[in-house]
């Protein structure tokens, strides 16, 4: 059953040991992952940001990483050391951050970031990666390539600088994209655009994507399947149609919370939380998917 | 479907260069003000004396004539506004007065001696920045082990020494004790006047002129010097780096370029080095300019016949005029080194260049 | 064992009071920023080496009397001059047979007052200018900046060599000489600090009760811009004392027979070769209280701002 599966996950620990007690910020996650939409819902600090650089290896010291089960196909990721990791990202696993104005490079024009990707990868020559990468721009669809190839971070609006982010990570082929926050920072108007546009990518390459968002609105549209984490725990999981039949108090309260167009209600109901949900869950949870 | 490149036209160049040319002009005006207040300061210090300076040029033994003629022409009755224009344009001209030592316009003298000091504080310098940057990368990037802790103790007590005191304790231990370099002055005596003058450093004119013998003795001679000045260059330069590396280090494009799988030492060397070097060349030239100032200090321990020792003695013979001309000069390159590094930082920074 | 929330190990007592991650009152609030800030300075043991030495340098100064001998210090026994180390002298004697123990003990009141002067005449200034040009803004900050950089390009050393050389050599003309040109990183400072807290609720909130100007910039910027200047000060300190002792090697610090540190090793220059204890001694005691206010103010720059980041 877990053979077709990209990645699988069972109990994953982050765990920050500091003056005031260890901050656990992810306990006992498990998921799997296909060749499909996963999102990851959940609000700041409910440790899904976490999840996602925990996966690649990009949880800073003093933090601890640690799981029953990290499996990327036949890789165990809970043996691998940070050299292990450099070769799986970008290569197999890519991950798209927020803000394309602090996630880029600022004084390296953004065409050659994307061809850096190559040629570490592959090796190639200057000229070939520099074609790559243009090409890379137009299967994007950023409009004149060869001028945006030179500009710098600050200079591209935030939309094409999310779909440059996208070409610079896929350009190496992986398996995996996660996506943390890929639309948070942008406009409404061009949030749909970035989002067609790695819809298509993962799709033409048969990849998983991992959508991590704080809103649930978008990860239910967008996504197959839907995590939602509440104070590093994972509290529900349900494909996106059937949101409406979730069981935890938590996520119905989330759906009641959503206004929608054409619904008017007097008072926005507030979510309530209840102290209960900061215990720690069975293990089961989560583990069936 | 991509569109051939256009050039851009006439309208887009001149606003492309409006926004630097301005910034420049803004630095000038800056320096400019800032250097009439230097000339103020220096005005005004030159006044505050308690000492006569008719005076001081004629003598006690003068008659009631020469006193007021000398007074008249130096023009100590005026208002202090049009003294102060007159001693301004003086210093346009480049004209500090006389020395009362040397009896040479003190521009003349300070003409001899600058290279001197210029080959001790260039040599300093590169020591300094050669082996204080990487230093500092290496320690941000270890941070909290022990590569940090060695650097950043030894740059700690780098900055903590007097230079005066180091340069005295290490004539004492490697000069007069180890006898591994040679001692204060520039050359041995034996080799003064050999080599002729044309940059006024005396390593590369007998390089020029082919002396192999008075190279080494000048370079044995520089070499204690040099590393004590640039070891208090390299505690700055190196704690500096760190800074500004950990600075980066915790920007979010690390992170993403770590991401897509780079090596750290691509990660460090290339794209967050590329973001920190602008700044390190004003710490450079901080740098340059502190290693000017201090050496009054240097040159006198090592009796290294610069700029700073010919103050030190004019401060000691009461030559105001050597004093306030050896200020206004290190002053001025103080000045342009700060300019420099204000001026470097917009015209090299993307972000800052295309700002509309 | 299952436990229940995100943190666990939680301190109790009075430290989890202090700790406490949702303080309940103001005050204790305030106590818990101070005792973590406490907490990451202690942690960093050459900071508290530097405590350590700054505390010591006051005390030293203080009770100089009881540490020293007065008269050992000032009184010329020249049957005695350049002697080495001994139990009677235990760093031996300078060229004019005075004790260098006892001297280097008494310096150490010249050097704070030195420090104690140029605090006292730089911290007020910095922040009489900083504070109104970042309160107020347009042509009044545009006034007060220029002022500001045009002091802050000028060279110390040189500077204060040139006034000393015009005034004479002294260590009220050495204070006055530094302060000069030590004020104005502050004004910058409290600046830049006025301008972070100008457009904060809080102090709307005081303009519509009804406080002056002048009271909002005392009662509420001020302090709290306190705490960088102070972090400023001590850092700046170190290099203070290196340009006062390189004043007084030049010989323009505080004059003879006063026991000045840098006066002292500059009069054991000639004797450095066979007595190098007379210029080393003295030397090596500004080299540590330099590196004492360093270790402190690099100590508390990094407490603060892990308090803060």
């Amino acid at each position: 059953m877990s053979d077709d599966r990209l990645l699988t996950i069972r109990n994953l620990r982050v765990v920050y040991p500091g003056d005031d007690g260890d901050f656990r910020a992810v306990r006992n996650v498990s998921f799997s992952l296909g060749r499909e939409r996963l999102g990851i819902v959940g609000e700041s600090g409910s440790g899904k940001s976490t999840t996602g650089r925990a996966i690649m290896g990009l949880i800073p010291y003093p933090g601890r990483v640690e799981a029953d089960v990290m499996r990327l196909g036949d890789i165990d990721l809970t043996r691998l050391d940070e050299r292990g990791f450099r070769r799986l990202r970008g290569k197999r696993i890519a991950m798209v951050l927020q803000d394309p104005k602090y996630s880029l490079d600022p004084v390296m024009p953004v065409g050659k970031q994307i061809a850096e990707t190559h040629r570490y990868h592959f090796g190639s020559s200057k000229q070939a990666a520099r074609t790559a990468a243009l090409e890379m721009l137009q299967a994007v669809h950023i409009r004149d390539p060869e001028r945006v190839y030179h500009q710098y971070a600050h200079q591209v609006s935030g939309g094409m600088g999310q779909r440059i982010m996208i070409a610079m990570m896929l350009i190496a082929g992986p398996d995996i994209l996660i996506a943390d926050e890929p639309t948070s920072a942008l406009d409404v108007s061009v949030q749909q655009q970035v989002l067609a546009v790695m819809d298509e990518m993962v799709k033409s390459r048969g990849m998983g994507l991992i959508l991590i968002s704080h809103n649930l609105h978008l990860v239910s549209s967008f996504c197959d399947r839907v995590l939602v984490m509440y104070a590093g725990q994972i509290v529900e999981v349900c494909d996106a149609g059937r949101l409406h039949e979730a069981q935890h108090p938590y996520t119905k309260g989330l759906l009641t919370a959503l206004p929608e167009l054409g619904h008017r209600r007097a008072v926005l109901p507030q979510l309530r939380r209840d102290p209960e949900w900061l215990v720690d869950l069975p293990a089961a949870v989560g583990a069936a998917s | 479907m991509s569109v051939a490149t256009v050039a851009p036209s006439p309208n887009e160049w001149v606003r492309k260069i409006a926004g630097p040319i301005r910034r420049v002009i803004n630095v000038l005006f800056s320096v400019a003000l800032t250097f009439l207040g230097l000339t103020c300061v220096t005005f005004l210090i030159g006044r505050i004396i308690p000492i006569d300076p008719v005076l001081a040029i004629v003598g006690d033994k003068a008659s009631r004539a020469t006193y007021d003629r000398v007074a008249n022409e130096i023009g100590v009755n005026l208002p202090l506004p049009l003294q102060y224009w007159r001693y301004l344009k003086k210093v346009l001209h480049a004209d500090f007065g006389v020395s009362l030592i040397t009896a040479h316009p003190v521009m003349e003298d300070m003409t001899r001696v600058f290279p001197a000091t210029m080959e001790l504080a260039l040599l300093a310098l590169f020591v300094g920045t050669v082996f204080g940057i990487p230093l500092g990368v290496m320690a941000a990037t270890h941070r909290g082990r022990w590569q940090d802790q060695v650097v950043r103790f030894g740059s700690l007590l780098g900055y903590s020494m007097p230079v005066f005191w180091l340069g005295l304790v290490g004539l004492l231990l490697f000069y007069a004790k180890l006898g591994w370099v040679e001692g204060p002055g520039r050359l041995d005596v034996s080799y003064d006047d050999i080599v002729p003058t044309v940059t006024g450093l005396i390593t590369i004119d007998s390089l020029i002129a082919g002396e192999t013998d008075v190279f080494w003795n000048a370079l044995s001679h520089l070499v204690l010097p040099a590393s004590i000045l640039g070891y208090l260059s390299l505690a700055y330069v190196a704690r500096m780096t760190r800074s500004f590396m950990l600075a980066q280090l915790k920007q979010e494009y690390v992170l993403a370029t770590l991401a897509k799988g780079l090596s750290p030492f691509r990660v460090v060397w290339v794209h967050a080095l590329g973001n920190v070097w602008v700044q390190l060349i004003t710490v450079i030239a901080l740098t340059f300019g502190s290693l000017l100032e201090g050496a009054v200090l240097t040159e006198t321990v090592f009796a290294w016949p610069g700029l700073g020792l010919y103050m030190k003695n004019s401060l000691f013979n009461a030559d105001l005029n050597a004093v306030l001309g050896g200020t206004m000069v290190i002053g001025v390159v103080y000045i342009f080194l700060n300019m420099l590094s204000d001026l470097i930082y917009p015209l090299v920074d993307p972000r800052a260049r295309s700002r509309r | 064992m299952s436990a229940t929330g995100l943190r666990v190990g939680a301190p109790t007592g009075w430290r989890g009071w202090l700790l406490d991650p949702a303080p309940a009152s103001r005050r204790q609030a305030r106590f818990g920023r101070w005792y973590r800030a406490w907490l990451g300075l202690r942690r960093n043991r050459l900071a508290m080496t530097g405590l350590v030495i700054v505390l010591a340098l006051v005390l030293i100064a203080i009770c100089a009397p009881l540490l020293a001998n007065h008269a050992a210090a000032f009184t010329q026994t020249l049957e005695d001059r350049l002697q080495p180390m001994s139990w009677a002298h235990p760093f031996g004697t300078d060229e004019l047979g005075r004790d260098i123990y006892s001297r280097v003990i008494f310096g150490s009141r010249i050097t704070l007052t030195i420090v104690a002067l140029v605090s006292i005449i730089v911290v007020p200034v910095g922040l009489g200018i900083g504070l109104p040009a970042g309160y107020f803004g347009g042509w009044i900050d545009a006034v007060l900046m220029r002022i500001t950089d045009i002091f802050l390009a000028f060279p110390r050393l040189v500077l204060a060599l040139a006034f000393a050389a015009a005034l004479g050599p002294g260590i009220e003309n050495a204070v006055i000489a530094i302060s000069l040109t030590a004020w104005p990183p502050y004004a910058r400072l409290a600046r830049a600090e006025t301008l972070t807290r100008r457009n904060a609720e809080f102090i709307e909130a005081a303009e519509l009760q009804g406080a002056s100007h002048l009271r909002i910039l005392f009662t509420q910027i001020m302090p709290l811009s306190l705490p960088s200047v102070i972090i400023r000060l001590t850092l700046d300190m170190a290099g203070i004392i290196l340009t006062a002792a390189g004043l007084g090697f030049l010989g323009l610090g505080a004059q003879p027979p006063a026991p000045e540190w840098g006066a002292m090793v500059s009069a054991g220059r000639q004797y450095l070769l066979d007595q190098w204890w007379v210029a080393t001694i003295p030397g090596m005691a500004i080299f540590i209280v330099s590196l004492g206010f360093n270790l402190l103010g690099d100590g508390l720059r990094d407490a603060s701002d892990s308090r803060a980041g």
